[in-house]
């Protein structure tokens, strides 16, 4: 019994470090959160705005996306539903494949499941992670997929991002003027001012909509899981209870 | 008076009952066998928490079975449609995630109980005389349990699926002359294909699961042949009361299957639905995330991982970094891996000790034991990671860990001191 808890402990430890980002990329955390409705309602917004033109949500419906997001029938058909698509139908675009690896390099990927595939904190940090760089076809390039070949969709929302070298603290003094000392550190992102519809904290809420929005469709039946597994469990465990009570007296015989 | 009245005339029910019930006992030895497997199946009384994982294994076939036959009803086999019809599953399909989920958590559970369980065997020395072909049987189970998880595995035709196929299907061409062809006899195709995928799903829900079914139908038969095997490795049917029911056992039905085992799988469902209902992709080691993709000949994923129950057994494969005789080192990492996976069948016949249990056995076998267990979960670590240099230096050590459990121990269990094992259970 002791080394079966031994083992049930060295698999615990050896869980949370499992399949790790490789790429020494720093990622900001972000946490989706299902039952947002404001927050998954503007993310659905930002992507059929900015994101359907090239990428497709091609296993999700329409239909579903109005009902667990609690958008009316009518104002989704006004608002959000691309012309030529009905509500029964996967959220597709009309960009033809062929056209768009010729475009791009490679065909704009399916995003139903990149958060299951990446993870909310990758695409979160990738949406924050554009910069101008004129030796790039498109004109921008990426820190946490350098090289990629995205133009910066939301550049609009953001402003122009630049890298930017700044004068930052070492952490130690100087000996003789007992003053911070500090060195240029560069590669950080600033937002030119006056560029971009959206300040510095709503660019950020909104990459985080879109972000928790791409989540919800890479598992649109979390929160239905969730909370039947509530009463599963609950189940089970007065079952539980009977069937213990039903094998003691069992094994009262026995002894 | 009045009981001898109620044997008379018993109620209409319990009459009808036992009418159906002899009119079946006639025609086919319905009591007999009932008796024989359930009721009359003398269990040795000592059984302790290690001999619930095989009931447990059973739990989880069915699970197996019936999520099975209903995703079969949904998926489509095919190189364009697998995968959209998965998510279609997941998506569209009433309570298709739960499933699907039930499944893909089912898959790794049942890795789990059958490790457990093949634990306990080694443990207590369960595969010695008489129970040599019950160990086979299981060994048989195992190799049909990796190559039906294997084949499962591709069906959802996302990339990790695609490229971790090509890399054990791959494997094969590592034979000396024959090689190549044999691969292309596999896939049936240059390359993975719709053609694999389609033989796979055969394999995977027809084939691989009749002959699951008839090895668990045999393992069974031996073993109610022979008896259970307990913690102490005592024989019980040496002491038998007057009808020939040995003293130290107790029948299976129902002081184990109510006694014992219904609480456990109640219990057991408990932890299996926490996965399926709040992590069912157990932080990328049930699910991997490269297979939320679509599979991609031209797109490699960074990393090529096989799902954690065939780890150890990966880890062994990569260990291998010389070529010797004129093969080259992949061919040998091929040997190494069936090796280890066919070497723990003919336990019985290394295992030379005077006695069955670890309980009564000396020091070095526990020492031994520990080694091959220090080993596998080593070796288990080391197949999830990126190859490295130390890493490939600590695969070689575990797999000569692993190895060495099995062949010393001709040696290692004649020559040291084993404990005296009690003629009857201990209270």
């Amino acid at each position: 019994m002791k080394r079966f808890l031994m083992i049930l402990g060295f698999c615990a430890l050896m869980t949370p470090a499992a399949f790790a980002s490789d790429s020494g990329v720093h990622l900001e955390p972000m946490t989706p959160d299902h039952r947002d409705l404001p927050s998954l309602q503007h993310g659905a917004k930002l992507f059929m705005n900015y994101c359907l033109g090239c990428h497709s949500l091609e296993h999700q419906r329409h239909v579903r996306t109005a009902e667990d997001l609690g958008i009316p029938t009518d104002l989704y058909q006004a608002s959000l539903l691309p012309a030529g698509s009905d509500m029964g139908s996967h959220i597709t675009n009309a960009m033809p494949g062929e056209g768009a690896k010729n475009w791009f390099g490679a065909q704009p990927p399916d995003l139903s499941m990149v958060t299951r595939v990446r993870g909310t904190d990758w695409v979160y940090s990738y949406l924050k992670g554009f910069y101008l760089d004129p030796s790039r076809p498109l004109g921008v390039n990426n820190d946490v997929l350098p090289n990629a070949g995205m133009p910066h969709a939301l550049i609009e929302l953001q402003g122009v991002p630049r890298k930017v070298c700044r004068q930052a603290a070492e952490g130690s003094r100087d000996g003789l003027t007992g003053q911070p000392m500090t060195s240029e550190q560069c590669g950080f992102i600033e937002v030119e001012p006056g560029t971009g519809l959206l300040s510095a904290e709503e660019y950020d809420a909104a990459v985080y909509d879109l972000v928790n929005f791409l989540d919800y469709t890479g598992e649109p039946y979390r929160l239905d899981r969730q909370r039947i597994g509530v009463y599963v469990i609950l189940f089970l465990f007065v079952l539980y209870i009977f069937a213990w009570l039903l094998g003691r007296e069992y094994q009262k015989e026995v002894h | 008076m009045s009981d001898a009245k109620s044997s008379e005339k018993p109620g209409a029910l319990v009459a009808g009952v036992t009418q159906v019930v002899n009119w079946i006992d006639e025609r086919m030895p319905l009591v007999e066998t009932y008796e024989y497997h359930m009721s009359r199946y003398w269990a040795p009384k000592n059984f302790n928490i290690w001999y619930l994982f095989g009931v447990l294994s059973m739990v989880v076939l069915v699970n197996q079975l019936l999520t099975g036959i209903w995703l079969t009803m949904s998926y489509v086999p095919s190189g364009d449609k697998a995968f959209a019809s998965v998510e279609y599953i997941m998506r569209d399909v009433e309570f298709g995630w739960l499933l699907r989920y039930l499944h893909s958590s089912g898959a790794s559970a049942f890795f789990i109980v059958v490790y457990l369980h093949m634990f306990r065997g080694m443990m207590y020395g369960s595969y010695r005389k008489p129970r040599e072909l019950i160990w086979l049987f299981g060994m048989a189970i195992f190799l049909v349990l990796m190559a039906e998880g294997f084949m499962g595995y591709l069906l959802p035709w996302g990339n990790m699926s695609y490229w971790g196929a090509q890399v054990i299907v791959s494997l094969v061409g590592a034979i000396p002359v024959v090689g190549a062809d044999l691969m292309e006899w596999v896939r049936g195709d240059f390359l993975m294909s719709e053609i694999t995928l389609n033989r796979f799903f055969a394999l995977h829900v027809v084939a691989l699961p009749i002959m699951l079914i008839m090895l668990v139908f045999l393992h069974i038969v031996a073993l109610h042949h022979v008896g259970s095997n307990n913690p102490d490795g005592i024989d019980v049917k040496k002491f038998k009361d007057e009808n020939g029911k040995p003293l130290d056992s107790i029948a299976f039905h129902p002081y184990y299957t109510i006694g014992h085992d219904l609480p456990a799988i109640v219990l057991f469902l408990m932890v299996f639905c926490s996965v399926v209902f709040f992590a069912p992709e157990m932080g990328g080691y049930f699910l991997e995330p490269p297979n939320f993709e679509q599979a991609n000949p031209l797109k490699t994923p960074d990393h090529i991982a096989p799902v954690w129950y065939y780890t150890p057994f990966y880890a062994m494969l990569r260990a291998a970094t010389y070529p010797l005789f004129g093969m080259d080192a992949k061919f040998w990492g091929f040997v190494v891996m069936v090796g280890a996976i066919a070497v723990p069948a003919v336990l019985p016949w290394l295992d030379r000790s005077p006695v069955k249990s670890m309980r009564y056995k000396g020091a070095i076998s526990k020492g031994m034991l520990a080694l091959f267990i220090v080993s596998f979960f080593l070796l288990g670590w080391l197949g999830t990671q990126a190859a490295s240099p130390l890493y490939t230096l600590l695969a070689q050590v575990g797999t000569a860990g692993y190895f060495a459990y099995f062949v010393l121990m001709p040696w290692y269990t004649r020559v040291e001191k084993t404990k005296p094992v009690p003629e009857r259970v201990p209270a």
